[in-house]
């Protein structure tokens, strides 16, 4: 069932409606005549994926971006918003994907910027700020999150919390959300979908992006999917595998590529008992041609444990091999040189190791930058050949490799992060949660990618957070508890399920 | 209601966290105080007797007009800025004071007034170049540097005027440190500037202009008033050199721009922006000057005196690095 893009259900006027936003970025179209309409009381959901328009459209109605066409409803009203300032008049506040806390102010000063209660004189009054911080968070059911440390020390789950909080208390009539929960954690995402059907009960008007579709379906009243900028329709219920199909404009028959068996035995790369701080008794061997994945909760040593194989954390003890030799680390410099590779995705996404000013050419031969220069002058005409080939072969989507790499989407960040290090032809690829927050289709890309990797030889270390995923792309998968390797699941026994079992074994027996 | 989302925690105090988001002004102190011990320690020496009312009132009457432009300096740089014009700033308000002021309090507070003025107003300048017109802070305020040292040239083409003794009196009394009484004030505005909406924008700003923007406060503007406060101050800097020296000298606040970044560094105010305390600067303009009063007493050769003067700043950088450093791991 699907309904036009200007209407909500019911009589009353939509709380916020889009007709026909344009709204393009150099030469990217972001968005082109996007429609859709959400009533006070109804949760909204907005999907598609990455590059679809989504977060475009939540930031032009939350008057972060100004369209170049199309007209803004809020409450039945046709707005034009100058900025951030005039939306919250209107009762529209917005939950931003990237962090929006100012990281040397404390959580009550965030909670209550611009909101700040007075005292003498007309001046703030810190101590009530302080206790009215406490008191919100208190009705919020938040006890850990202490109002006067800085954002800067508390951790990151904490403060999209507090971005989430800092919305909530100013009462929205409309709330919007980008991809709220991409990190949280599920107890965190429980709390916020109870707020939600709370605020929901309150017709509150709620509009949110995600790209978890168990998390979609169970609280979504409505859906609205959006592809290439446009929304493609709007549905009370769909199924995962229509709406897929409906985001790709192609039908997805298996996401996850088959990977080929062992052809043989030739370890190359041996971690014998591996400590640094966070991780402990390390061990394993990483074979050619094999995906050795890894798994187990957030914050147990897989960072610690990717960052010392790549010569980032000093190791206290132990000894790493590479093709049976062992190898010295002073650096990340000596882990290149021995054929390693790395591509870590950072908690907060903001993607480590790409800079992102930079363009996507120069970001590809960060890493080879003396094989291809000449007196210590790059020389242009290889560096163009290589990494057009390259982009090709990564499907990159850009317009020009000569845009900065921040101008790409997550996943294409992801791809070029990888790309880095095929460049530097590295044998060993240590590949840390590369496909979270990215999109469907181009988490298939990646899977293919890594097939392909594998095939010709290489090994891939693969840290990811999603169980499935690991179920079925990996040969084998660690999973590690406490900084230690708790279990090693292979097929038969090799299943998402296992996984978070394993993971999850010492805390369930306790 | 939503479910508890996670058990109480242990909370510390209020007052033990205001201690440890203050660690810079207390590193800034403590630097002050080992410097003031080793100013004794040299003056013992020479003079078997410990400086008293003299000492301390001809410091505090020639670290004002630093302390003035660090404080200016400070509001700036918390906005992730930089005013280099502030030299020239303290120029031309310092030659038209020398011009200007005549010996009665109709012309003294209406020169003082109007000094003040034209100290915004070319903070105003700057301002507007960064904020509206989007321009880098450093290229900005160089620019402009160069335009108020020329203008000053102008005013005062050489070095003259002169100020009543009573304007001395009133600014900087030679005899008895009152001058603190202006400090005493600037601390109680700073508080309250910290307090107000203006001064939460300004410290947003330099926390993260983006999410300072998302979050509806209005970047231009705070920052245009920031580089006219700055301009303010560095005029009230420009009228305490002129009482202090009794005459004008069209380049002799030349050495200020970069003075007030160190008295801004010392103090413990980031340079990256959003963080900091004009206390903590203050401070260090005093560090400032008693590093010269040291190197003065401890009968180094004039011609190395820059030399160690730079030592010195180096060695008080790296300590309060190095220590606050440590007091943020121990937390």
């Amino acid at each position: 069932m699907t309904e036009s893009g200007a209407t909500a259900g019911g009589g009353s006027p939509p709380a916020v409606a889009a007709v026909k936003l344009v709204k393009s970025f150099g030469g990217v179209q972001a968005l082109n005549a996007a429609s859709f309409a959400a009533a006070p009381g109804e949760v909204h959901a907005l999907v598609g994926e990455n590059g679809a328009g989504k977060s475009t459209l939540i930031k032009i109605l939350g008057g972060r971006l100004r369209p170049d066409a199309g007209t803004v409803w809020l409450k039945g009203e046709a707005v034009e918003l100058y900025g951030p300032g005039a939306a919250h008049r209107r009762g529209a506040w917005t939950v931003f994907q990237e962090l929006t806390l100012l990281p040397w102010m404390t959580v009550a000063e965030n909670l209550l910027l611009g909101d700040e209660p007075r005292g003498a004189l007309g001046l703030i009054d810190r101590r009530r700020m302080s206790r009215d911080a406490d008191a919100a968070l208190d009705r919020l059911g938040i006890h850990h999150i202490d109002p006067d440390a800085l954002v800067e020390d508390i951790p990151l789950a904490a403060r999209q919390i507090v971005e989430i909080v800092r919305v909530v208390i100013r009462e929205p009539a409309i709330l919007l959300l980008d991809e709220p929960t991409s990190s949280l954690g599920e107890h965190e995402v429980a709390w916020l979908f109870d707020l939600i059907r709370e605020l929901r009960a309150r017709q509150t008007c709620i509009v949110f992006t995600s790209h978890r579709w168990n998390e979609i379906a169970s609280i979504a009243d409505r859906i609205t999917i959006f592809r290439n900028g446009a929304e493609v329709g709007t549905y009370r219920r769909i199924e995962e595998r229509e709406a897929i199909t409906l985001m790709t404009g192609q039908r997805l028959d298996t996401l996850f590529p088959p990977v080929p068996p062992l052809a043989a035995e030739v370890p190359m790369l041996e971690a014998q008992g591996i400590a640094a701080p966070g991780i402990s008794a390390i061990g394993f061997t990483l074979r050619r041609g094999e995906i050795l994945g890894v798994g187990g909760l957030t914050g147990h040593g897989h960072r610690e444990l990717f960052l010392t194989l790549f010569g980032a954390l000093r190791a206290e003890r132990g000894t790493i091999l590479v093709g049976g030799e062992a190898l010295r680390l002073r650096g990340p410099r000596d882990a290149i040189r021995a054929g390693l590779g790395i591509a870590l995705v950072p908690e907060d996404r903001k993607t480590e190791g790409l800079l992102l000013p930079m363009t996507i050419r120069d970001n590809l031969t960060l890493a080879i930058l003396k094989r291809i220069s000449r007196l210590g002058v790059i020389e242009a005409g290889a560096e163009a050949e290589r990494t057009t080939r390259l982009a090709d072969a990564l499907q990159i989507k850009t317009p020009s490799l000569m845009q900065p790499a921040g101008s790409l989407s997550g996943g294409n960040q992801q791809k070029v992060l990888i790309g880095r290090w095929l460049l530097a032809q590295s044998r060993i690829l240590l590949l840390y949660d590369v496909t979270r927050g990215v999109d469907i289709a181009t988490k298939h890309e990646i899977y293919e990618l890594m097939v392909r990797l594998i095939g010709e030889g290489r090994a891939i270390l693969f840290y990811s957070s999603d169980a499935e995923e690991l179920a079925h792309l990996c040969h084998r998968v660690l999973v590690m508890r406490e900084g230690r390797i708790a279990a090693e699941l292979a097929a038969p026994n090799l299943s998402a399920e296992a996984i978070v079992a394993a993971a999850v074994r010492d805390s369930l027996a306790a | 209601m939503p479910p508890e989302l996670a058990a109480r925690r242990e909370r510390r105090p209020f007052a033990a966290h205001l201690l440890g988001q203050n660690i810079g002004v207390l590193l800034v102190f403590a630097l002050l105080a080992a410097a003031v011990l080793l100013y004794c320690v040299f003056f013992w020496i020479r003079q078997q007797s410990l400086p008293g009312n003299f000492e301390l009132t001809s410091t505090v009457n020639n670290t004002m007009p630093l302390a003035m432009a660090a404080i200016g300096q400070t509001i700036v740089v918390l906005t992730r800025g930089l005013d280099l014009s502030v030299g020239g700033i303290i120029d031309l308000t310092n030659a038209l004071a020398a011009v200007h002021i005549q010996d009665n309090a109709g012309s003294m507070l209406g020169w003082t007034a109007l000094v003040l003025l034209v100290g915004a107003a070319l903070g105003l300048v700057n301002g507007l170049l960064v904020g509206v017109g989007r321009l880098q802070p450093i290229v900005v305020t160089l620019a402009t540097l160069s335009i108020f040292q020329g203008l000053a040239i102008r005013v005062l083409p050489q070095p003259g005027g002169a100020i009543p003794p009573s304007y001395t009196a009133a600014l900087v009394d030679p005899n008895n440190p009152w001058a603190l009484l202006y400090l005493g004030l600037c601390i109680l505005l700073w508080l309250a500037f910290r307090r107000s909406a203006l001064g939460v924008a300004i410290f947003a700003i330099g926390n993260d202009e983006g999410a300072a923007r998302a979050n509806g406060i209005k970047v231009v503007q705070s920052k245009v008033i920031a580089y006219t406060l700055s301009g303010v101050f560095a005029a009230a800097g420009g009228l305490f050199l002129a009482a202090t020296a009794t005459a004008g000298d069209a380049t002799s606040g030349n050495g200020f721009t970069l003075s007030s970044i160190v008295a801004v560094v010392l103090g413990g105010v980031n340079l990256f922006g959003g963080r900091g305390s004009a206390v903590g600067a203050i401070a260090g303009a005093f560090v400032t000057t008693m590093i010269v009063n040291i190197l003065f007493f401890s009968e180094i050769d004039p011609l190395y005196q820059s030399f160690y003067e730079g030592l010195f700043l180096i060695i008080a950088v790296v300590v309060g690095a190095v220590l606050g450093r440590l007091l943020r791991r121990r937390r």
